[in-house]
């Protein structure tokens, strides 16, 4: 099918000098800091993989991934079902479907600190529509110091945020069953449930798998939403990967320990990322048969 | 298994029909015959699948009456009418398997597991997958996954028919053969009445006891290939059968005698002085050469020899005429005379077929049309 | 068939509901005075006031933010699809060297995360001297844009058939002349799926854009971010400027509507 020709590689150079530049070199100097260490006044000394092994044995590095898990497997969990639901309800066809797929693919071009401010004064116990509701039904509910609370508006945010984009996902998926298969359906009088676990799920297997692994991938590297609404707080409990990476890095300069940490943490998604990746190729080789 | 009973049935896309061409279907009467084996041909977008949506239920027709025997279906929905439908491409449940697809409908009713097990056995042998039974339906060939289509649309006994839906669009011909032979070997086991929507003549010649013509959302003829082929009752009938299709010539009929661009010929039959658009229509097969210069004056243009027989391409004052002659035949130098037989000629006004009188008698044109 | 009607239609209005209310909440803030805002608590405006997008369109400082957000959005979209383009065609069309790996590795800097970078990115360009510069927030977001440019596109590419190509080297075009008159009209709505995605993806972005710039260059989401830290809360001004942001994403998504569903359908995000 393809022809093999090596002058390919031109028309790939751009990319690949532009992709060099912008991640390459800024990786050797990530996996510079992660050996060394300094007193300063830039000298370095090596210092092999102590970095790696402190940040392992770091009880700080284990309770943010801690934390990140719980985060990404609850999202995942809601997003990922609700998604479904909620694409398997969309118009199929006329205004209504123009007009729920603009409606619905507006959080996501939102910026993202502005999705966590428009949280942050939603969920505000004074002047915000949630935390003063909340609050006026008698449940206390205090995103600032309360970390249930917090974790809570977090998750809710996210799941206002990213579960469009399973929807649309999803519903891309549903517009490419034929009708024929609805007919024959029920033609075979199968139920709605039938229709859903033999038709539009595996038609909608593949969507899934890259809505799932973008969604793992995102909210891994989730950053700027809780740091605008809670700034990983109340205390640490919402201190997710990425927040306490910057923290560290940024924040306190600790070169050396956080670039092991990036090291670490870029291999983990990697790691999982490639299981997706190597899952939906196979599925992709399937179905092309 | 029934009769289906279409009463005054037209359908229209739009939500206000004023005028004919609004129509994708128009005004229909017709029964279609407890078992026996239909064909719905026409060209694309003649209005067949509206047709065959209408009757399965999965489009409700904006006017007129559909009965399953005396019952009256037309609002019932697709699940309540008990029909099978085979579509276009192969439709399987892919995560099933071969067996566990032959058993849907069945399940889905609620029927009896033993009997369940015993008719997919039947099923699978009839269409020739008891090898493949436990198989994912997923990885078939598309021949392969259109017997399962089949076979699901022939599991149950007690349907009020099966409609086909082009369902041979995607085989591969040499496949086609062997299922359109499965097929016809079935309805003859099975006795359920059968609609077999195509766009090919061959498909619906062998297939069906009778074949019904559509064209621009009219049904033009309803007959056996036999009548088809030989009176076919409308110039689209004849022009669509056929291979190539009638010789269409406008002429002016006086009486017994046609008068073709000057050239008068004998018509066997009196049609008193027609008017509106005329023609005269005769197949290739029964044209040929005439050796003592009557019939008409035409030049040829082309011979095709298809093996068979051959292809006389011939052009008569500008129009095309088409000659079936033996391959063993010697054909004439570039202009010779073409002769029809008596019996075969057809004439048309207004593209529907009008009989001719034997006797002198008032005749009337109403009977050919539908 | 009319009861499931209704029941698909409440769903959706839940959702639909629970999507904009939040968004409607930072708008009726916008449209109030602080007073109102911290001293009554009302679901829509009293005193109706755009004072504080006034704020924002006489203050150099705000409105720069959004021109700054632009300029460096642009020329991220443009620089990620021209050097997308031919890398994708070659993805689609030829077999060489190492392809698979490549690929592969290109996709994998869509995993990483920005806060790894955000430290190597500021020395980088700093040593470069490009630090608050938009270019650099534009190169710096091709780290993420570029990849996703090429998964894309070549996706649509892999759509059109190969025989094109042969029939227009055959009829004498050269690369560059079927490329830009025969091939790129065929795969214009991937090339507007692709512009849609980077447009998105930088526009959204905060942590690289805020790193990368001080004073010349300040985004919008840098601004509202310090806004917020530097001058106590201004609630008012900061919830009309993120309604200003708002709307950029708004309009681009009205006119790419037609295109959404099919951009997704080729399974590619």
């Amino acid at each position: 099918m393809k022809t093999v020709n090596q002058k390919a590689w031109f028309l790939v150079l751009p990319v690949l000098l532009l992709v060099g530049f912008s991640a390459v070199i800024p990786l050797m100097t990530v996996v510079n800091y992660s050996v060394q260490d300094t007193f300063g006044n830039n000298v370095f000394y090596w210092v092999g993989l102590e970095w790696f092994e402190e940040i392992l044995h770091s009880e700080r590095m284990h309770n943010a991934l801690g934390r990140q898990v719980i985060f990404t497997t609850v999202i995942m969990l809601i997003e990922i079902p609700l998604g479904i639901f909620i694409s398997l309800h969309m118009p199929k066809k006329g205004v209504w479907a123009s007009v729920c797929l603009v409606l619905i693919a507006l959080p996501l071009l939102i910026p993202w600190n502005v999705v966590g401010t428009i949280w942050q004064i939603f969920g505000r116990i004074d002047i915000g529509l949630l935390g003063h509701s909340l609050n006026a039904l008698g449940i206390d509910y205090n995103y600032v110091q309360n970390a249930t609370a917090a974790w809570i508006t977090i998750i809710i945010m996210d799941v206002w945020h990213w579960t469009s984009l399973v929807v649309l996902l999803c519903y891309a998926g549903l517009q490419a069953i034929p009708d024929a298969y609805y007919q024959a359906a029920k033609i075979d009088q199968a139920s709605r449930w039938n229709v859903f676990r033999y038709i539009e799920l595996p038609k909608m297997m593949g969507v899934l798998l890259i809505a799932s692994l973008l969604r793992f991938m995102d909210s891994f590297m989730i950053y700027t939403e809780p740091f605008v609404l809670t700034g990983g707080g109340p205390g640490n409990v919402t201190t997710f990967l990425s927040i306490d990476l910057v923290k560290m890095a940024i924040g306190q300069f600790d070169l050396g320990p956080a670039a092991a940490f990036s090291l670490i943490y870029f291999l983990t998604i990697l790691l999982i990322s490639w299981v997706f990746y190597t899952i939906m190729t196979n599925i992709d080789k399937r179905e092309g048969m | 298994m029934a009769k289906i009973t279409l009463s005054n049935l037209a359908h229209s896309y739009l939500p206000n029909p004023q005028k004919d061409a609004d129509y994708a279907l128009k005004k229909l009467n017709h029964v279609w015959e407890d078992g026996a084996a239909y064909a719905l041909l026409g060209p694309s977008g003649c209005g067949k699948s509206t047709l065959l949506n209408i009757i399965s239920g999965l489009l409700s027709p904006s006017e007129g009456q559909i009965f399953f025997n005396e019952q009256d279906v037309t609002q019932a929905d697709t699940a309540d009418r008990n029909i099978a439908q085979v579509f276009q491409f192969p439709v399987v449940y892919d995560t099933m398997t071969v067996k566990q697809n032959l058993a849907f409908p069945l399940k889905n009713r609620g029927v009896d597991a033993q009997y369940i097990e015993t008719r997919v056995n039947e099923i699978a042998q009839m269409i020739g997958m008891q090898d493949v039974l436990n198989n994912k339906a997923q990885g078939l060939t598309a021949d392969a996954k259109q017997k399962i289509s089949l076979g699901r649309g022939m599991v149950r006994e007690d349907v009020n028919a099966i409609l086909f839906d082009e369902p041979l669009t995607v085989i591969d011909p040499h496949m086609k053969w062997e299922l359109r032979t499965q097929l016809k070997a079935l309805h003859q086991q099975l006795e359920h009445t059968m609609i077999y929507v195509t766009h090919d003549q061959t498909e619906a010649l062998t297939f069906a006891d009778k074949v019904v013509v559509m064209y621009d959302g009219k049904v033009v003829q309803i007959g056996t290939p036999k009548q088809l082929f030989e009176q076919p009752e409308h110039t689209f009938v004849g022009y669509f059968i056929g291979s190539p299709g009638m010789n269409l010539l406008p002429a002016k009929i006086e009486g017994s005698t046609a008068i073709i661009n000057g050239t008068s010929i004998e018509l066997g039959a009196d049609y008193n002085n027609p008017t509106g658009k005329v023609e005269i229509g005769v197949r290739p097969e029964f044209c040929s050469f005439s050796d003592d210069g009557s019939g008409l004056m035409v030049s040829i243009t082309r011979v095709e020899d298809i093996g068979r027989h051959k292809i006389v391409r011939t052009q008569f004052a500008g129009i095309e005429l088409n000659v079936i002659a033996a391959s063993s035949a010697r054909i004439p130098a570039d202009t010779c005379h073409i002769k029809f037989d008596l019996s075969a000629i057809n004439v048309y006004v207004d593209g529907w077929r009008v009989e001719g009188q034997q006797r002198k008698r008032q005749q009337t044109k109403g009977e050919a049309a539908l | 068939m009319k009861k499931r009607f209704n029941k698909s239609a409440l769903i959706m209005t839940f959702y639909i509901v629970f999507l904009l209310l939040p968004i409607y909440w930072l708008i009726n803030m916008s449209l109030k005075t602080n007073n109102e805002i911290l001293g009554t608590f009302s679901l829509w405006p009293q005193n109706l006031t755009f004072a504080n997008y006034m704020v924002i369109f006489t203050d150099p400082s705000w409105y720069w933010g959004y021109i700054n957000s632009i300029i460096y959005v642009v020329m991220n979209t443009v620089i990620s699809l021209a050097v997308a383009l031919p890398a994708a065609y070659a993805f689609s069309r030829y077999n060489f060297m190492g392809d698979k790996h490549l690929f592969f590795w290109l996709l994998t800097n869509r995993m990483a995360p920005p806060a790894v970078f955000a430290l190597p990115f500021f020395q980088l360009y700093s040593s470069v001297g490009l630090f608050d510069t938009h270019i650099a927030v534009a190169l710096a977001h091709t780290l993420f844009n570029v990849p996703l440019a090429v998964w894309i596109l070549e996706g649509f590419m892999r759509g059109v058939p190969k025989e094109i190509d042969e029939t227009a080297y055959i009829d004498g075009y050269g690369f560059f002349k079927f490329f830009f008159k025969i091939f790129t009209p065929l795969i214009s709505s991937g090339i507007g799926v692709a512009a849609f995605f980077c447009f998105m993806f930088s526009w959204v972005e905060l942590l690289l854009s805020r790193t990368l710039t001080a004073v010349d260059a300040k985004s919008i989401a840098a601004t509202m971010t310090r806004t917020v830290s530097a001058s106590g809360l201004d609630w008012g001004v900061l919830s009309a400027a993120g309604v200003l942001t708002i709307i950029p994403g708004a309009l681009v998504i009205y006119f790419v509507r037609h295109h959404i569903a099919k951009g997704f359908a080729l399974g590619r995000v």
